[in-house]
């Protein structure tokens, strides 16, 4: 008995498995973000630099705003000393979001291609844009 | 060799699972000790059957007299079972050794040899595979758990898978079913083509080939043999049974383990079998050709597991019966159970087995046609077909020992139970880990059950010992039931070297002992002829 | 030298995967290249694999079975653990594969006193479980760089995961299941006498592959960081067959890659072959059912028996003497 039947059934399941990426994308347009730093804000700064080097902003954002969150909520701190000295408020929407008012073109841009969903918003509110 | 002499206490201060060779095992040698491993076969009964390289050889001279091209030959007959068995296949890649069968195994329990635990056991095999039929062992040798095929690894193999009962507790604990008793009969496949096997086992087959039966009993023996027992149920019960041997027409054929004809305490079961079905007016008949249920072939090759196998269906036919009854046995059941139809079927000239006392149709058997006498029994009882008085095995404290073959390669387990309960009144279980589908083997199976390797029995049957050992603490156990001819051939050994005073019955003699039959004279004995309870004065 | 060997071997994997990137600049070779290789080894590999055991026949209905069988209408059948049906095999199958139940069973025999004992042994079955599931959860959310747009069940088992919102980026308890699964399969092997003295090279290797892949992807994650954008551009080349190396992704995202390539590679030349094995056990995936429905063997063929013919010729004066009926007078 060889159940021949059941086990290329099997290999099927198998191979739909494993190679679901390639079929899945198929048809689908695949942009990649282009978040945007287009704000009116952001346009009349002379030296357009963030609070922190772009590298690390764009893998530590998160890890910065975790611990602002603990500090202001937790600790009562509100200042924050970058590397380069200078001194912020610790706060997503009137530091953070007061230049990157764009919040569809900055953050929802890459947080979507990454299909990843911060939570700031569960507390905060959302700004308004005009769309 | 001295006889084994060794105490039980000595024999278990030997053990000790937290230590482990200094070596690692590919670089331990075999060692053949005194007492654990049977003599060799002999040329003639190989000769009979015509299984190659037919000499007489022993273990433990250096020379075993193999064939010249022995590791060819060793090489075509893997290579011919992995296209011919996907257990074999599948059992070599997929074990990932995560020891959960290494103490589950009676032989290891009973002698912390590591080459004992299933998955070395089965390893001495796969490095073999490895070597020569995959790529990773071919080029990356030792590292990828390979080795060289020598003598030494031959002899290896003799002295390990003789040391397997096949008996699948292994396989209930093993994540992926892997069963070391298909690993083990791989093996002893490839020992026969080399003409390695032993004289316990090769002796029995040459018999059962030429005469019907194990030991070898011609049609006339068997005749006188049974009429011997019939003398002693006549002393007993007044009642003088006339069976039947080689009749053509009966309605049922009754085939059952040739030891039952042979030695206590087999024989009070057949006596047990005489007088049920004297009761019930049976029709049926012995049978002189077909008078083995049992199957040594088995522990040789599947081949000759199939020849021997096909006097049953073969003697059926002849006698124009209309169905099978097989007897009390352990591997006899898991051949009927698992092969028989796929080798010998279909047995179309036969009917489904209906019990011509109730009316009950085996629809378990319905393409076999062969039930097992507990199933048969069983079913009277629950239908009042027969009378019973349990207070004649009142001196009887009973403990039950499922044999590994009808526990996990069928699942016979209430139904001897369901017996043993209606036939006697003191009936204990052992412990919940010990029993059923977890049972241990008696430590003798598969053709283990010889003198010389009285050692590896008693280490063998030490995790079944140890569980009487507790009822019999406990409750007082001094009667160990069983459904098995070769338990009833080796238990009783092993109780006289762990538990003196357990003694060793079939359920069929209880069955016997508590039958009230019509117009029996007031019983003063039991079929040991040991006088009933309450009778002992008189 | 069980352990060295194979340890020696992920550390020079890991080597590899640096100076390939870092001196060599060789990052197509790693992020393009050994990819496609290792997957079509891996995918063509095992289904080789599991057509070599198809190939061969089951000829006997083996079950193992683990409790009573279907007899007698009034004596209650275990219909999971003994199964006579298709259905009740494959829910036994369904337990096996998903909820390891042989596992489950286990027990640790111990001599006390001269006594042997045994007792409930549950850690391995547990940690397998761990193991094995936080395997597969964190194949299932990798899944997040390989699609445009995340499946809705995908999505769930990624909030389940992080489901105690620890830290950011959220802790998934997947990372963490399979290093302490992989951490503790290892530590059995060297900690239990009998394991350790069964366990060969293969068995070290995929366990330091699997600890050293796990670790690599939690110092990336929580750690030293990658651009998960560049990643993902790179990974979305991958499955729509336009690879493109992107700038700036850290090196140890490579030497994760390559760890996790040769696993793939790696898998259906070694023991991990039972991910689909598992499903063609005969002692598991057959009814006990011979009895009742026949089974046939391809390759059964006629042997030579000793008829009844020979049998009587042999005896046929004993059991004339004997009284027994005979075919020939």
């Amino acid at each position: 008995m060889y159940d021949s039947g059941k086990i290329i059934a099997g290999i099927v399941i198998f191979l739909l498995f494993v190679t679901f990426p390639f079929y899945y994308n198929m048809g689908k347009a695949v942009a990649k973000p282009d978040p945007s730093v287009d704000t009116p804000v952001i346009k009349q700064m002379e030296k357009k630099q963030c609070i922190e080097s772009k590298q690390a902003m764009k893998t530590l954002h998160m890890q910065l705003l975790n611990d602002w969150r603990d500090a202001v909520v937790r600790d009562g701190q509100r200042l924050y000393v970058a590397t380069d000295g200078k001194s912020y408020n610790m706060s997503l929407q009137n530091t953070c979001m007061h230049c990157h008012s764009n919040k569809k073109k900055f953050c929802d841009e890459c947080h979507n291609y990454m299909a990843v969903k911060p939570y700031c918003w569960d507390c905060h509110i959302q700004p308004k844009e005009g769309a | 060799m001295a006889k084994f002499s060794k105490k039980p206490q000595d024999l278990i201060a030997d053990i000790d699972y937290s230590k482990t060779p200094q070596t690692e095992w590919m670089d331990t040698p075999v060692e053949f000790k005194e007492h654990t491993f049977c003599w060799g076969a002999k040329g003639k009964n190989l000769e009979v059957v015509g299984f190659p390289n037919a000499r007489d050889w022993s273990p433990t001279e250096e020379d075993w007299k193999l064939p010249q091209d022995w590791e060819n030959i060793v090489m075509e007959g893997i290579k011919d079972r992995l296209s011919k068995y996907r257990s074999f296949k599948l059992f070599m890649d997929i074990c990932v050794r995560c020891g959960a069968c290494a103490d589950k195994c009676h032989f290891y329990i009973g002698s912390g040899d590591p080459k004992n635990m299933p998955v070395l056991r089965a390893e001495l095999f796969r490095s073999i595979y490895r070597r020569y039929f995959t790529a990773p062992g071919r080029v990356f040798g030792r590292l990828a758990g390979a080795r060289e095929l020598t003598l030494q690894v031959l002899k290896e193999w003799w002295y390990y898978f003789y040391q397997c009962t096949e008996c699948r507790r292994c396989s209930v604990f093993c994540p992926y079913g892997i069963d070391t008793a298909e690993i083990t009969m791989m093996v002893r496949e490839l020992t026969n083509l080399l003409g390695l096997n032993t004289d316990w086992i090769s002796g029995p087959v040459a018999n059962c080939y030429m005469k019907g039966n194990h030991l070898g009993l011609e049609p006339h023996t068997i005749k006188s043999s049974v009429e011997f027992f019939l003398d002693d149920i006549e002393t007993i019960t007044g009642i003088r049974i006339e069976p039947t041997f080689n009749r053509k027409g009966a309605e049922v054929l009754f085939v059952t383990p040739s030891g039952d004809l042979f030695a206590d305490p087999g024989t009070y079961t057949a006596m047990g079998y005489l007088m049920l079905f004297h009761e019930i007016g049976l029709d049926y008949t012995w049978s002189t050709y077909a008078s083995e249920g049992g199957n040594f072939g088995f522990f040789t090759s599947n081949e000759m597991a199939k020849r021997l196998n096909a006097k049953i269906y073969a003697e059926a036919k002849r006698l124009g019966v209309k169905w099978i009854l097989g007897g009390e046995c352990g591997h006899m059941w898991r051949v009927l159970n698992q092969y028989m139809d796929t080798w010998n079927g279909p047995a179309d000239f036969l009917e489904v087995p209906k019990s011509p006392i109730t009316g009950t149709v085996f629809e378990n058997a319905k393409t076999t046609k062969m039930i097992h006498i507990t199933e048969f029994t069983a079913d009277l009882i629950r239908n009042n077909k027969i009378k019973l008085d349990p207070s004649r095995n009142d001196n009887l404290i009973v403990t039950y020992h499922d044999s590994c073959n009808t526990a996990r390669g069928m699942g016979l387990l209430e139904e001897p139970r369901y017996i043993i309960r209606h036939v006697c009144n003191h009936f204990y279980e052992m412990p919940e880990d010990t029993i059923r589908e977890k049972t241990f083997c008696c430590g003798s199976g598969t053709g283990l059950n010889a003198g010389e390797n009285m050692e590896l029995r008693m280490r063998g049957g030490l995790p079944r010992a140890m569980a009487v050992k507790h009822v019999k603490e406990k409750h007082g156990v001094n009667m160990l039931a069983n459904v098995c001819a070769i338990d009833r051939a080796t238990l009783s050994a092993l109780m006289d070297y762990y538990n003196k005073g357990v003694r060793v019955t079939g359920v069929h003699e209880m069955v016997g002992n508590a039958l009230v039959m019509k117009g029996e004279k007031p019983r003063e004995t039991n079929l040991r002829a040991e006088p009933l309870p309450g009778k002992e004065e008189a | 030298m069980k352990m060295l060997v194979p340890l020696s071997a992920v550390i020079v994997m890991i080597i590899i995967a640096l100076a390939g990137v870092e001196a060599a600049g060789l990052q197509a070779l790693f992020g393009i290249a050994i990819p496609y290789i290792a997957f079509l080894v891996f995918v063509i590999g095992m289904v080789l694999k599991v057509i070599n055991w198809a190939k061969s026949p089951v000829p006997f209905r083996i079950t193992t079975t683990c409790g009573q069988q279907q007899s007698l209408p009034w004596i209650k059948q275990n219909k999971i653990e003994n199964p006579s049906t298709c259905f009740h095999t494959f829910i036994r199958m369904v337990l096996e594969v998903l909820l390891f139940r042989s596992l489950f069973r286990n027990l640790k025999t111990e001599l006390n006193d001269g006594k042997v004992v045994y007792g409930s042994d549950k850690w391995l079955w547990l940690f397998a479980l761990v193991f094995h599931y936080s395997f597969l959860v964190v194949l299932i959310r990798h899944i997040r760089f390989f699609v445009v747009d995340m499946p809705f069940a995908i999505e769930i088992i990624e909030a389940l995961d992080s489901f105690f919102q620890v830290g950011v980026p959220l802790l998934y308890l997947s990372g963490l299941g399979l290093l302490v699964g992989a951490i503790f399969l290892f530590l059995r092997r060297i900690v239990i006498p009998q394991v350790r003295y069964i366990s060969l090279p293969a068995d070290y290797f995929p366990l330091f592959l699997v600890i050293a892949i796990a670790i690599t992807g939690i110092i990336m994650r929580y750690f030293t960081k990658v651009d998960v954008v560049a990643v993902k551009n790179l990974t979305m080349g991958l499955v729509t067959f336009s690879p493109v190396v992107p700038e700036g992704i850290g090196s140890i995202f490579y030497v994760h890659l390559f760890l996790v390539c040769t696993l793939f590679a790696y898998f259906p030349f070694s023991k991990l072959v039972h991910m689909g094995g598992v499903f063609l056990s005969p002692t598991r995936n057959l009814a006990n059912n011979s009895r009742m429905e026949r089974h046939i063997n391809p390759w059964n063929y006629p042997v030579h028996v000793h008829t009844y013919e020979e049998y009587e010729n042999e005896f046929r004066d004993k059991m004339k003497k004997a009284g027994l009926p005979v075919e020939k007078e």
